[in-house]
């Protein structure tokens, strides 16, 4: 079913063909599509079930430290008031921070990684497999795996294993087995190649544990549900310590999960402008960038149609992006179908601009922010100086950036 | 209306052997070099050509597959250049049946209705898109067939016979069976096991059924192609093209030779293979 231009409701998707309008859908090998029916066989048994939902609110407020705080930013909302004052404005809206840094494992993907492991069992699967770019999914996946006692395999491109070695360290410590992937050219496109192709190999006893919401149906819708809980509570939070809805919300978007989940409670809340931030890496003039629903063209990867980077003939470009967690030439349908829809923005940051907002959301707020969260305060700190002081911005700090100062440092020309 | 693949099917039924499918790499090292593998292999025993799409993200492939379609990007392989390659061979064989074996994307972004007509005018007969289940056939498998290709349909030891009859549906030409979950180029099934699915899929359609992934020698042809209408070699020509190539992807033998001596003893593997019953 063709949805209209402007929807009653931004909620409603996806259509029972996983479409969201013209993307999303299940573009996977025939080997596959019996897999994936039976996931969503299950996924719609277990989404309205009461054990299921009880089961994993448990493991969300006991093991992972759910709810996470709405925090006022009072710092940084602070800085931003100085700086329009300097520019003559006198305004400067109030910043909060949805604080998902402070979760278990230190980001927002165990959210999903709870709900899917969950899943799993249910389906009495043996083993999961993995993706991961920086290692923040994988580390989540390792986690749920060692909590409930599953052998767990993550592909992480071998260029990405070298970068971030501290979180394969984490990986193996709890008990994953880490597989580099040499193919290609060693990012998070080709580590979920050769997810799929250990998927495709190991049909019967194995659960793919998607990382982000996007691939072929049910994936993104599931993934979805699992993180609205960072809209659902931020929602709540704000009409709480505030007594209304904030004017603007903002997250970083790689493949938009952490964005999603803090984005669709608010989609038919008409007076909260939405906005998504894509790597703008080293500019959008060139190639290196990941800024897919700016400069890329809807196409076909993974599972889904979605806007991608790819040249000419339909070949996927890799991208470039600081930080590894948006290195990924696409991006979820839903976002794809949102842009499109115009209900959300989305709008690059360059990796010069997130490191100067990760410099300064350190030394003003004490926060040490995930470079992928740090996209997202760039953004405020640009828009926040010209909005009125009694304005409410509410910022998605997806993770923290611990794992990041390797990266940092080389960026800034020091050695640790 | 029937196509090249039809003809060649019937013909092969008659003579009550199976046919020998050879998948290559389009482009792979280069264009030129790719074109004469595909002049040579008619000549060599290939009863149907597989002429492969080259994708960036080939997730259904293995290893080799891989490898040779990004030496054919690195090549300078486009889905243009893919499609003149049919018609420049075209001109010199007007009934080996090609069939373009690849991913969706290329497709997608060549567009759709543009492509199904410079296919047709290339001299192409089917499409197997391995990332279009029937799920997604109002995309291309649809306005395939209303074009008159044939769209050639995978199944698998995961489709079961519930989903059979809708995997079956709007196929043409042929099936092709891979006879284990995996990628391209992993090892041999059990034949007794692929004997087994070929009956079961026979119990649901009259098109002929193609084996596939594994088979690299011509005892396995034999083998595979005794209890199917054709036996599907694709990892191992790949092989044969990447096992002339240097370290820094210079020829080190004639490419086209070495497939076309692979494709000989294969042929005549199948040759052996009568079909049980060929009814």
């Amino acid at each position: 079913m063709n949805k209209p231009a402007t929807p009653n409701s931004f909620r409603t998707g996806p259509d029972e063909q996983g479409m969201f309008g013209i993307f999303g859908g299940r573009f996977v090998a025939e080997t596959l599509m019996p897999l994936i029916l039976d996931l969503e066989r299950n996924w719609n048994e277990v989404k309205n079930d009461a054990d299921f939902r009880a089961e994993l609110t448990d493991l969300s407020t006991h093991y992972a430290g759910r709810p996470s705080k709405l925090y006022f930013a009072e710092g940084l909302t602070k800085h931003l008031r100085e700086v329009s004052s300097a520019k003559g404005l006198g305004g400067g809206a109030k910043v909060y921070f949805k604080r998902e840094d402070l979760n278990h494992t230190g980001s927002h993907k165990i959210n999903n990684c709870l709900g899917q492991i969950l899943l799993a069992k249910r389906m009495g699967k043996k083993r999961i497999i993995a993706e991961t770019g920086a290692g923040q999914h994988g580390v989540a996946s390792a986690t749920v795996a060692a909590r409930f006692g599953f052998p767990c395999v993550v592909y992480m491109g071998a260029t990405d294993v070298a970068r971030q070695s501290p979180n394969v360290f984490r990986m193996k410590l709890l008990g994953a087995e880490v597989r580099p992937v040499t193919a290609g050219h060693g990012t998070l496109k080709d580590a979920m190649n050769e997810a799929l192709r250990d998927w495709v190999t190991n049909v019967e006893d194995t659960y793919y544990l998607i990382g982000t919401a996007a691939g072929p149906h049910p994936y993104p819708e599931l993934v979805r549900d699992f993180q609205s809980v960072i809209g659902i509570e931020a929602r709540a939070q704000i009409l709480e310590q505030e007594g209304r809805l904030p004017d603007t919300i903002i997250a970083a978007v790689g493949g938009g999960s952490n964005a999603i989940g803090l984005f669709h409670p608010f989609l038919d809340d008409k007076e909260v402008r939405i906005i998504g931030i894509e790597a703008g890496g080293r500019g959008l003039d060139g190639i290196e960038h990941c800024a897919s629903m700016n400069a890329g063209k809807p196409g076909v990867l993974h599972g889904n149609r979605t806007y991608l980077l790819q040249n000419a003939d339909g070949q996927i470009m890799d991208g470039h992006s600081i930080s590894a967690g948006l290195d990924y030439p696409g991006v979820g349908p839903e976002h794809s179908w949102l842009r499109d829809s115009g209900r959300v923005e989305y709008v690059p940051i360059l990796d010069d601009e997130a490191l100067e907002a990760f410099k300064l959301t350190t030394r003003v707020e004490g926060i040490i922010p995930a470079l992928e969260s740090a996209h997202a305060i760039a953004h405020a700190v640009k828009i926040v100086p010209a909005m009125d002081k009694d304005q409410i911005v509410i910022v998605n700090l997806s993770g923290r950036g611990d794992k990041d100062v390797h990266t940092v440092a080389s960026m800034l020309g020091m050695e640790i | 209306m029937t196509t090249r693949i039809d003809r060649r099917m019937a013909k092969l039924k008659t003579e009550g052997r199976p046919a020998l499918v050879t998948y290559f790499m389009g482009g792979d090292p280069d264009y030129d070099t790719s074109l004469s593998i595909m002049k040579a292999l008619p000549g060599a025993g290939a009863d149907i050509i597989e002429l492969g799409m080259p994708f960036s993200d080939p997730m259904a492939d293995g290893p080799a597959i891989q490898a040779a379609g990004l030496r054919a990007l690195k090549g300078g392989q486009t889905l243009v250049k893919t499609l003149k390659m049919a018609s420049e061979f075209r001109t010199g064989d007007n009934e080996t049946p090609i069939v373009l074996m690849g991913y969706y994307n290329p497709i997608y972004i060549y567009g759709v209705d543009r492509f199904l007509k410079d296919a047709i005018a290339s001299g192409i007969d089917g499409l197997i898109v391995v990332d279009l289940p029937p799920e997604m056939d109002e995309e291309l498998c649809i306005p395939a067939l209303k074009a008159g290709i044939n769209f050639i349909r995978l199944a698998t030891p995961t489709t079961d016979d519930k989903r059979l009859p809708k995997v079956l549906q709007n196929t043409s030409g042929f099936v092709y069976y891979v006879s284990m979950t995996g990628i391209t180029g992993s090892a041999l099934a059990d034949t007794g096991k692929v004997a087994a699915a070929v009956k079961r899929i026979k119990g649901h359609t009259d098109l002929p059924v193609c084996v596939g992934f594994g088979v690299k020698t011509a005892e396995q042809a034999r083998v595979i192609g005794a209890n199917a209408d054709g036996v599907v070699v694709g990892t191992a020509i790949v092989n044969a093209v990447a096992n002339v190539l240097g370290p820094k992807g210079e020829k080190t033998a004639d490419p086209a030779e070495a497939v076309a001596t692979l494709v000989s003893g294969l042929a005549q593997g199948v040759r052996s293979a009568r079909l049980a019953a060929a009814e």
